[in-house]
């Protein structure tokens, strides 16, 4: 378990980094950046930051069955927390879709309304890639170990005295979902009331 | 393994946490629809820093963990706030010296040749 949470710290310096560009181009750009909040879409973005709530319950559940033991619950949760998991993806996908289809990823023709932000706000959204890709990339790769766990609860291998990997994986997807917590303000609501 | 003597939380604990982190999203996206100057991101980042919090303590369980397991949590936050604070002060005050002086116009004083 410790491993697991030393691993997390070397994610959160991971993610850090990219904090701390977002910070420091938000200090240099300030209205460039609010600017952009108009192309975020705060309604599939909040949806998005539920979904990924519902998910960690539906974790915490999982962990919880494989404390008591049942199996069956145990598998249901894991389940719908891959359900959840996918959901976020679909509404990421629809969003970058849209991203490309109004010319606002960077390098591939982008094309801002307000041409005096042309550079600055495409930093924002270059950020906005990362961020949200490497967080997409985290939750492809938890998709997998929930698979991974999903096949050995149902080869029964998980019971109350074993089930260290139910626990490391949902502290895992705990920390995606935290990053997202931050990612969500940062990126959509920085400056829509403008 | 340490996870064997660890209770196992409540149902009613965790959807009580579940439902306060659903509120407190509606909650972060309404204020932001106010104009409140500096204080938007002040206030959109504690919440997002409670949200974090309650996700640490109860569903990743750090309120039962041993302290070993609390101070790497408090080790990552310091090196995170190592990392954010520095590179920001720095970037945030390069332009704090706003007028250059340089040396050689000290040639009025007759200190320099």
């Amino acid at each position: 378990m410790l491993g697991m949470w030393t691993f997390l710290i070397t994610e959160v310096l991971f993610f850090g980094g990219m904090f701390a560009a977002y910070a420091v181009y938000r200090n240099m750009y300030p209205d460039a950046f609010a600017s952009t909040s108009k192309f975020m879409d705060v309604v599939l973005g909040g949806t998005n930051t539920a979904v990924l709530i519902c998910s960690s319950l539906t974790m915490v559940l999982a962990v919880r069955a494989a404390q008591l033991s049942k199996r069956a619950h145990l598998i249901l949760f894991l389940i719908l927390t891959m359900i959840f998991g996918t959901i976020f993806l679909v509404i990421k996908g629809f969003e970058y879709h849209s991203k490309w289809v109004e010319h606002l990823v960077p390098g591939f023709d982008f094309q801002y309304d307000e041409p005096r932000y042309q550079h600055n706000a495409q930093i924002l959204f270059f950020l906005y890639f990362a961020m949200t890709g490497m967080h997409a990339l985290h939750m492809v790769i938890g998709l997998g170990l929930l698979t991974f766990l999903l096949v050995q609860a149902k080869r029964r291998i998980f019971n109350e005295n074993y089930f260290a990997p139910v626990e490391m994986i949902g502290l895992y997807w705990h920390f995606v979902d935290i990053v997202w917590i931050f990612l969500f303000p940062l990126l959509y609501l920085i400056g829509h009331r403008r | 393994m340490s996870a064997f003597h660890v209770p196992i939380p409540k149902v009613g604990t965790l959807v009580a946490v579940w439902a306060t982190l659903i509120v407190l999203t509606g909650l972060t996206s309404y204020v932001s629809y106010f104009e409140l100057g500096e204080w938007n991101i002040v206030v959109a980042l504690l919440i997002a820093v409670t949200k974090a919090s309650l996700v640490a303590w109860v569903f990743m369980g750090v309120r039962h963990s041993t302290t070993l397991t609390r101070l790497f949590c408090v080790a990552g936050l310091a090196w995170l706030m190592i990392l954010i604070l520095l590179t920001y002060s720095d970037y945030s005050t390069r332009n704090w010296t706003y007028q250059a002086q340089p040396w050689s116009t000290n040639k009025a004083a007759g200190t320099s040749r």
